[in-house]
């Protein structure tokens, strides 16, 4: 009796709520904008294999090496000259105030020490304070110089030149050959957006029947909990597919990012992804007395799903404890499946321990929301 | 009365975080009356009611309501019961149409489209039906609220505080509107506390610190406190109920604009107090029956707000 299902009701609820969701024209917007946005911020302005770098030169010399050396520098894209200083002062300064991430310092007699054979030095003094920032092209360098010496230094100099190694080490980038940082970020980026409008959503939409008073009309009638919870879940659902869509198309336009993987495995992954963030938000809303608090709680999910997920750090680069925390937000697994999947073309099979973890996850929660779920109002 | 009772409920008991809101509370509600339920704000009310309608689960005590148990078969309950809570609780972003099609669709109501736009009719409301129930006034709320709880045709009413906040012409059309629905058969139990709506129902229960007071039929309830009271006419009647009131024979002195109502539970003090103010011939002190008017007075200045502390 208690759990008997009636359609009509689920039904009943569900066009109430796309009622609801329509006269709620800003948080409809937002639904659709937020993502948008998101997408557009994280796409376009996170780089983390940083180009075009202000650098200054300090020379004290000058020759074929050093112009060869200046010259590859330039057209790797990582170094802008942007001026030259005269002095060490001078370059410090650069650097303290930022006008300079990088000084080149060309040390005196460069050019005929290396006709001498003394191998000297060249100096660049880099920003460290931001590793990200510097680490891409300080690692450039030394191919650079290599390229430079192998140009410059033919004929009689050939001695001086760098012999090559014994042997050579081949690095091959994998999925996404340029380091290209959007092709990480975005796909990424489904699992934050999705988390974060899934499970606010859900829990504001559900503690504004308790807020508003509504929710004891509600359960003053026949109405069943599950009735009520999926009938006000299942629009929110197409919410996420509509986020979705938008953000697929908008990866493969506006970002060029591949989906050479398994359309069925993305689509189970992403289901079970929205679930499992729309239990969350129902779990939220049983604990959140006010929209207010709802959308605090909301809001403190988010930052592990952002820092601690592998969105925006390496999982791996995490000490054990933060791997621990990681692990048990729905987003990191659901992170691997969707790079998996869209970058790597991972089918079904592959993104197995991926749905086992959501799964799990989604299992705890569940428990818990129907457990504290009430029909009464005690 | 051979009919079984539409409510009936014995011990009821329950307590917030340590708190005995009801306490032990009996009650028996007759099929097709209007039921007054009386009594200071925070006394339990509104939690007796949630008890007997299935909302909440009673710690102690057992009962029916519409010969349903109370703690077992709430879904039967809540099928053919209308509970209108003590604040407007139905979707202020829905429009009347809406909210009206809603509820009776959770209420699975026949003929759904019809019985909806009858009862917009009967209403007044059907010209506007596409208006959003938020935007209403305190009166309409009301009165759509009553027709929401009333589109399933339930057998037993329940209104918490129907009429709190809403202005004395639609609290009379409001409560002609309850006494119509009462000579169809409908038990009707309502919350107030409002005397002039105490008046108007056939029984009475008061409750104050979750305890049930007394209860009767609304003819008896000033017998059964016992009180006598005289009416009291003449010049100068604010100095007068000044010094009545200091008297300790007089349990109470209510005015009634040129008229004072001087009541008592103790029959033999206020005799001797009316025949030693009438020697003096200023005022006139003439016995009348105790209409529920002292009645409710006398009970309501024995518990202020029960909000704070438990009985003195």
């Amino acid at each position: 009796m208690r759990w008997r299902f009636s359609w009509s009701r689920f039904l009943a609820v569900l066009s109430k709520e796309f009622v609801q969701m329509r006269r709620d024209r800003i948080t409809f917007v937002m639904m659709i904008g937020v993502p948008i946005m998101q997408l557009l911020i994280f796409g376009y302005a996170i780089n983390s294999d940083p180009r075009h770098l202000p650098t200054l030169v300090e020379m004290a010399d000058e020759g074929p090496v050093t112009r060869a050396i200046l010259m590859g520098m330039q057209s790797s894209t990582y170094f802008d000259f942007e001026g030259v200083v005269t002095s060490p002062a001078q370059g410090e300064r650069a650097l303290r105030d930022g006008t300079a991430n990088f000084v080149v310092v060309i040390p005196q007699g460069f050019e005929t020490d290396i006709v001498r054979g003394l191998s000297p030095e060249i100096l660049i003094a880099a920003d460290a304070s931001d590793p990200t920032a510097v680490g891409g092209a300080a690692g450039a360098m030394s191919g650079i110089v290599d390229t430079a010496m192998a140009q410059t230094l033919t004929g009689a100099l050939g001695f001086t030149a760098a012999r090559p190694p014994p042997f050579g080490v081949v690095v091959h980038r994998q999925y996404n050959p340029e380091g290209n940082s959007s092709i990480n970020i975005v796909p990424g980026l489904l699992g934050v957006i999705l988390s974060m409008t899934m499970i606010m959503i859900t829990a504001v939409a559900i503690v504004r029947e308790s807020e508003k008073g509504t929710m004891e009309t509600l359960i003053a009638t026949p109405v069943r909990p599950m009735e009520v919870m999926l009938g006000k879940i299942a629009p929110y659902i197409l919410v996420g597919y509509v986020q979705t869509l938008v953000f697929l198309v908008a990866a493969r336009v506006l970002f060029g990012v591949p989906f050479i993987g398994s359309p069925v495995a993305f689509f189970v992954g992403f289901n079970l992804f929205i679930v499992v963030n729309l239990a969350l938000g129902f779990l939220i809303s049983t604990v959140a007395r006010s929209q207010m608090q709802a959308m605090q709680i909301s809001f403190f999910t988010l930052l592990p799903t952002i820092l601690l997920s592998g969105f925006m750090f390496p999982f791996a680069a995490m000490p054990g404890w933060a791997q621990a925390i990681g692990n048990a937000i729905p987003a990191t697994h659901f992170l691997r499946l969707v790079r998996k999947v869209m970058l790597k073309g991972a089918d079904l099979s592959d993104i197995a321990v991926d749905l086992l973890g959501i799964a799990v996850i989604m299992l705890v929660i569940v428990t818990i929301a129907l457990k504290r779920y009430r029909q009464t109002l005690d | 009365m051979t009919q079984a009772p539409a409510i009936s409920v014995v011990d009821l008991t329950k307590s917030f975080s340590g708190r005995v809101v009801v306490d032990h509370f009996d009650m028996e509600v007759p099929k097709g009356a209007i039921y007054g339920f009386l009594g200071p704000n925070g006394s339990g009310k509104t939690t007796t009611i949630r008890m007997m309608c299935g909302l909440l689960t009673p710690d102690g005590g057992h009962g029916t309501c519409l010969g349903y148990d109370i703690l077992t078969e709430q879904d039967q309950i809540k099928e053919n019961v209308g509970y209108m809570t003590q604040r407007f609780s139905l979707y202020e972003d829905l429009t009347i149409r809406e909210n009206l099609d809603f509820i009776a669709r959770m209420f699975q109501v026949k003929d759904r489209r019809a019985r909806v736009q009858a009862a917009l009719e009967d209403l007044g409301l059907a010209n506007r039906a596409g208006q959003l129930a938020g935007t209403l006034s305190g009166g309409w709320k009301q009165r759509l609220a009553l027709a929401a709880c009333m589109i399933h045709d339930p057998a037993l009413l329940l209104l918490d505080e129907p009429t709190a906040g809403v202005d004395p012409k639609a609290r009379r059309d409001f409560w002609d509107e309850i006494r119509r629905l009462s000579a169809k058969g409908v038990t009707v139990l309502v919350s107030t506390h409002y005397m002039d709506e105490a008046i108007q129902c056939d029984f009475i229960a008061y409750i104050a610190y979750g305890k049930k007071l007394i209860s009767g039929t609304a003819r008896d309830i000033p017998k059964m406190i016992g009180l006598h009271t005289y009416r009291v006419t003449g010049p100068n009647l604010t100095a007068l109920e000044a010094t009545l009131r200091a008297d300790p024979g007089v349990g109470q002195v209510a005015r009634f604009g040129a008229v004072l109502h001087v009541s008592g539970t103790d029959e033999a003090a206020l005799k001797a107090l009316a025949a030693q103010n009438q020697a003096k011939g200023t005022h006139k002190w003439v016995l009348k029956e105790a209409e529920l008017e002292e009645a409710f007075i006398y009970l309501m200045a024995g518990a202020a707000d029960n909000y704070d502390g438990g009985p003195a």
